[in-house]
Order: C-alpha cells, then sequence, then structure tokens
C-alpha cells in the first residue's frame, strides 16, 4: 500500500513541480475518458488548446473568463483563511446578477451615467446578503456552512428562472426565457477596443490586491488568520467568532457578486439562464489550486478560464457538452490532492472544523 | 383516509427512496470517520450507468447491479485520496462530485431522450390490500422494497454485529481502536465504498424506477441533500427514514401543486425542498446540540499511526 510520509518541509522543486505533474497526469486520464465517450483525445486536446492560445483573439477570450474567476476564487479563498467553506460563490454570483438587473431594468438609474458604479453595487449588496444567510446560521445557530451555501445556489438559480419566465421577462423576447437588455450606459465599458476584455477585469485585480492588503494589513485580516491557524487562542484573545464570520462572509459574497453583475452588464448585457458555467465551483478549485495566495488566484484563474474557452471550442466542433470541463476540473483537483499528499506538503487552510483540536490532543 | 393523503403519502415514499438509499451510504462513511461530499457526483454516475445497463440489456437489476458498482468505484477515488493519501476530506469530496458531475454528462450525451425498460411498481401480494399503509408502502417498485431491506439491514450491522462496532470505534476513537486491532484503513475504505454503492443504487432509482430517462444533473442536488439528512438523523440508519421521507413529502406536495394549476409560480414551488432542507438543518444542528448528539468525534479527521 501507498503510504504517504510527512515531510518536515516541502521540497522546494514541489512547489512547481506538484501542480504541473498533476495537470499532465489529469490530462491523461482524461483522455482515457474522453476516449470512452467516443471521441477522439488527441483532437479534442488540440481543440483545448488552440481556442484559447492559437491567437490574439483567443488569449482576449480567455481573460475574459479568468475575470470572473478571480472573483468567484477570492470569493472562496477569504472564508477559507477562516476554515470556513464558502461552495456557494455559484449562487451569489446568480445574486450579484439579480442584483445589478434590478437596477438597470427597475430603477431610472439605468439610463444614466452612473447606471454602471450603480449596478456594481447592487450586484455586491446582493451577494454580500445572500452569503449573510449561511453566515448568519453558522454564527449564531452554528449550523454547517459547506451545506447551506450549497443548497442556497439551487435557490438562487431557481430565482433568476422565476424572474426570467415570470415578472422580469423581456415582452420582446418572443417567449425565450430572457429579462429586457440593458441600455448601452449599463454595459461595463470594454478596457480593450474590439475585445470583449472589459473593466471588471481591473475591478477583479484590484479586489485581489485589496485582499492582499485586507490579510496581511488590516486588524480585520488578522483577526482572520488567527481564527484560522487557531480558532480557540483567538476566541481567548478576545476576537469575536461571530462577527468575523458575517464579515467575511458577506465580503466574500459582495466580490462573487460583482462577478455577477460584470457576466450581466458586460457579456450577457441581461438577466439569463447559463450567465455561468460553474464559475463558482472553479472558484473552490481556483483558490485551492492557489493555496489560497490571493496572487497566485490571478494565474491559476487565467490557466481555468482556458479550460473554459477551450471546453466552449469543444461544444462547437465535438458537440461535447460543456461539462467535459468539469470532468477536467475534478480530475485536476484530485491530482493535485494526491499529489500535494505524496510531495509531502500540506497546506495551511482550511481544515474541517474540530481537526486542529484533534492535532493538539 | 383520503385519496388524496393516501396518493401524497405513497408519492412521498417514492420521492424519498434515492436519498434515503444515499443517506443510508453517507452514514456508513460517516460513522467510520470519512466525510464523503461526493455522494452528488457518485448518485449521478450511479444514475448514468444504471440507466445504461438497462438500456442495453433490457434488466434494470442488471442496471442497479451497473450503478452500485459504479458508485463504489467512484467513492474508491475518495478512498485512496481521504484514507490513503490523508487529503482533505471537504475538498476530496467536492472534487468528486464535480468529477462525477461532469464525467456522467459528457458519458450520458449519446443517452438523452433514450427509452429504458425501467422499474415497474409491483403490488406485493396480501399486505398491499392494508388500508392506507398498503397503497403507500406496499404498491411501488421493487428498489422501493429493496430500500426496505437495506435500512434494518443497516442498523443491525451498525448496531448489532462486531463489524458496526468495529466501524463505530474508528469513528469515534481510531488510536483506540488500532490498538484494539482493527484495521482502521480497511474499515474505512470499506465504509466509503459501501457509501459509494448506495449512492450509485439512489441515483439508478432516479433513472430507472423514479423516472425512465437520462438527464444531464438530474439528481439535482438530492446528494447534498442526503449529508445534511445525515446529521438530521444523527447518524442512525432508522431516522433517517424520517429524513428522507420528509424531503420526498415536501417534493411530493409541491408537485402537486403544480398539477392541481396552483397560482404559485413553479419556480418558486421548486425551491420548496431545498428551503425544506436547510430547515431540517437548522432544527437537526440545534437538536443535536441540545442532546449532546455530536458527529462521529474522528469524522473527517485522517488517522496515521505517527499522528
Amino acid at each position: 500500500m501507498i503510504r504517504a510520509r510527512a515531510r518536515t518541509e516541502p521540497s522546494p522543486w514541489a512547489v512547481v513541480a506538484v501542480p504541473v505533474i498533476s495537470t499532465l497526469g489529469a490530462f491523461l486520464a482524461g483522455a482515457a475518458l474522453l476516449a470512452l465517450a467516443g471521441v477522439n483525445p488527441l483532437v479534442a486536446y488540440l481543440d483545448l488548446v488552440s481556442d484559447p492560445f492559437g491567437s490574439v483573439f483567443g488569449w482576449t477570450e480567455t481573460i475574459v473568463k479568468a475575470i470572473p474567476l478571480i472573483l468567484t476564487g477570492l470569493a472562496v479563498l477569504l472564508p477559507a483563511r477562516m476554515r470556513l467553506w464558502n461552495i456557494g460563490a455559484e449562487g451569489q454570483l446568480q445574486l450579484g446578477a439579480i442584483g445589478a438587473s434590478w437596477v438597470v431594468l427597475w430603477t431610472p438609474l439605468g439610463h444614466t451615467p452612473v447606471a454602471v458604479p450603480a449596478l456594481l453595487l447592487a450586484g455586491m449588496a446582493a451577494g454580500a446578503l445572500w452569503c449573510l444567510i449561511p453566515a448568519v446560521l453558522r454564527a449564531w445557530l452554528n449550523v454547517n456552512e459547506t451545506i447551506t451555501t450549497l443548497l442556497l445556489n439551487y435557490i438562487a438559480l431557481l430565482l433568476v428562472d422565476y424572474l426570467i419566465y415570470g415578472p422580469w421577462k423581456d415582452p420582446a423576447s418572443r417567449g425565450f426565457p430572457l429579462s429586457a437588455p440593458f441600455p448601452p450606459a449599463a454595459r461595463l465599458p470594454a478596457l480593450i477596443p474590439g475585445t470583449r476584455v472589459h473593466l471588471g477585469l481591473l475591478l477583479a485585480l484590484a479586489a485581489v490586491a485589496a485582499t492582499m492588503f485586507l490579510l496581511t494589513r488590516t486588524r480585520f485580516g488578522f483577526e482572520i488568520r488567527v481564527l484560522g491557524d487557531n480558532p480557540q487562542a483567538a476566541q481567548y484573545a478576545g476576537i469575536n467568532l461571530g462577527r468575523n464570520i458575517l464579515l467575511v462572509m458577506a465580503v466574500a459574497g459582495a466580490l462573487a457578486g460583482l462577478a455577477g453583475a460584470g457576466e450581466a452588464s458586460a457579456i450577457a448585457g441581461r438577466l439569463e439562464r447559463g450567465l455561468s458555467p460553474g464559475y463558482g465551483y472553479t472558484g473552490i478549485i481556483v483558490a485551492w489550486l492557489a493555496r489560497l495566495n490571493p496572487l497566485a488566484t490571478a494565474i491559476v484563474a487565467v490557466l481555468l478560464g482556458a479550460l473554459f474557452l477551450g471546453g466552449d471550442g469543444l461544444q462547437i466542433s465535438l458537440g461535447l457538452p460543456i461539462a467535459v470541463v468539469s470532468m477536467l476540473q475534478g480530475l485536476i483537483f484530485f491530482f493535485v490532492l494526491g499529489g500535494e499528499r505524496l510531495a509531502g506538503y500540506r497546506l495551511a487552510a482550511p481544515t474541517p472544523r474540530g481537526a486542529a483540536a484533534a492535532k493538539s490532543r | 383516509m383520503s385519496v388524496f393523503v393516501t396518493a401524497v403519502c405513497a408519492a412521498a415514499v417514492r420521492a424519498g427512496t434515492s436519498v434515503l438509499f444515499a443517506t443510508l451510504g453517507e452514514i456508513f462513511a460517516e460513522r467510520s470517520g470519512v466525510l464523503n461530499l461526493g455522494v452528488e457526483g457518485m448518485m449521478l454516475v450511479g444514475a448514468l450507468a444504471g440507466f445504461v445497463t438497462t438500456v442495453r440489456t433490457g434488466n434494470p437489476w442488471l442496471g442497479a447491479l451497473a450503478a452500485g458498482m459504479a458508485g463504489g468505484l467512484l467513492s474508491l477515488i475518495h478512498g485512496v485520496l481521504a484514507v490513503t493519501l490523508r487529503a482533505n476530506q471537504v475538498a476530496s469530496g467536492l472534487a468528486l462530485t464535480i468529477f462525477g458531475t461532469g464525467l456522467s454528462a459528457a458519458l450520458g450525451r449519446g443517452v438523452i431522450g433514450v427509452p429504458a425498460a425501467g422499474f415497474h411498481a409491483v403490488a406485493l401480494p396480501a399486505i398491499s390490500r392494508i388500508p392506507f399503509l398498503g397503497p403507500v408502502l406496499f404498491q411501488q417498485d421493487p428498489l422501493v422494497y429493496l430500500s426496505y431491506l437495506v435500512v434494518p439491514a443497516a442498523w443491525f450491522v451498525l448496531y448489532r454485529t462486531r463489524w458496526g462496532l468495529d466501524i463505530r470505534a474508528v469513528g469515534e476513537h481510531p488510536e483506540a481502536a488500532d490498538a484494539m486491532g482493527i484495521d482502521v484503513a480497511r474499515t474505512r475504505y470499506a465504509c466509503v465504498a459501501a457509501g459509494g454503492v448506495l449512492a450509485g443504487l439512489g441515483g439508478t432509482f432516479l433513472s430507472t424506477a423514479y423516472t425512465s430517462m437520462w438527464i444531464e444533473n438530474m439528481t439535482a442536488g438530492r446528494g447534498w441533500i442526503a449529508v445534511a439528512m445525515v446529521i438530521f438523523a444523527t447518524w442512525d440508519p432508522l431516522r433517517a427514514v424520517v429524513g428522507a421521507y420528509l424531503f420526498g413529502g415536501v417534493n411530493a406536495l409541491q408537485l402537486n401543486l403544480q398539477a392541481a394549476g396552483t397560482s404559485l409560480p413553479i419556480y418558486l414551488l421548486l425551491m420548496a425542498p431545498y428551503v425544506f432542507t436547510i430547515a431540517v438543518l437548522v432544527f437537526a444542528t440545534r437538536e443535536t446540540a441540545r442532546k449532546r448528539l455530536g458527529a462521529p468525534a474522528a469524522l473527517s479527521v485522517p488517522y496515521s499511526r505517527t499522528g
């Protein structure tokens, strides 16, 4: 039987080698499964790589996909720093899109020059409020946030359906479940003319910088780190667990909500189904592969964004469902989790509740 | 007892059965100290494997066998990561769900819309004519009857056999169990695999009994509802029945309301099972705290002799 032996220090090569070898392993295993699905894996992989990296347009589209992934990655990362699992970024993203659409379509602000800041703020507020539901349940009633954040994803998606099939349905959409289109004033401006790279990129990078600042330079960040490292000591030191749970989850929800507002405003230009092909779930993998480092989140988001773009291409050229991307992501996640352990370094967080207590026994 | 109540209760049992199988499976895994959040993924792969096998062979029992095997095989990935490599169990389970969702969608694209000769309801002799209980419990399809057998069997194994004692020891105090000569890793692997097999059965119930079709993502969160129901059941197979049928009841009621043409929008009705599960989770968390019925002490803590 294989046994993982704990090393005292990670070997320096492991930091780079583990993700690289893990990804290669994942793609090898994926090739076998693609063959099983009746697809020539070589053809599929060639498509997968040529779309994102084969042209300047491909590169810009990769960035477009990376924008929401940076934000959802951060939305998972922040709570994880204090050992909370936010697997509800998908739903918080949807709420962000709903909040943004509400401001644009149902308030007078939609046609004004302040439409863009207003819709972004509304999206962040909606995402934050949505994430406060599991946060309150966790902080006040100690209800497991892993399950509640996830279940709320299903509810959020149904809420979008309700709105676009019901009260927000565009009468001019000829029966299609779409909201009315956003007016030009409410579309996020393009950052690079002629491409779809939008203002959201700057906002996402600003969020990376803000998260780094928050974690390393503020009292809030200090408290989060202490709570993550040693929850008991933190509480003896007078750090308020409940208040920090609410704060960190609200910020996380706001980040995911910002991603949703960006997708609705910059990409779709309306509220519709399928604004996200799973950016919220992928955010979990982004945060983990980035080893909960905000800066690394941006880099990992670009790589996984390329995978989404490649997946779009596979849908068109080989008729494969976009879920193939989930399959490959799951494999990468498996191999990285296993690879880390085999290479002998472990992540600082998030370990499940109780693990630290058990270890100290 | 009115016809309507009987019909809703029968539908509740039917709608709850897939969650029941999955909950029983997750109880085994968690009792041995392994949290497996991959239930949703294992159910989906089980649903597809069961469906495809039923289509190819025309025999839903072979489908159920394939579904159990597929779920069991998939769970072994979690076993390797969580037990042998001692990786983070939440992360590994999430990876399993992401992977299983994608895999089932990729492999299942060829059988969307294909008809299958799935299970049919079979009225059991004599007992199906008992008023109320007969139509509710004994005019169901064979997989529902199988679940009636698995519930007491699971309870018996956990509480009345040496093997169950080993499982509980490994989940509560692996060091002590190890010192007593119990193979911690082997016990955990077996329980994780049992969880996978039962999740696979829960999946194939959806694709060959509850409906006879394959749809991408057809479990619609039932795997996660099962994880929540394990807490509601306080890790007890008998109490799992209550949670699963309550979920089934909410599902049946909202479907009935839809069919009756209520003015409530369908998408709000569809939220009911998820809202209900969150409410149940809140209730269960308070109850377990009040009665001090906690999770297995070593739940999601990897074990090794060296510590």
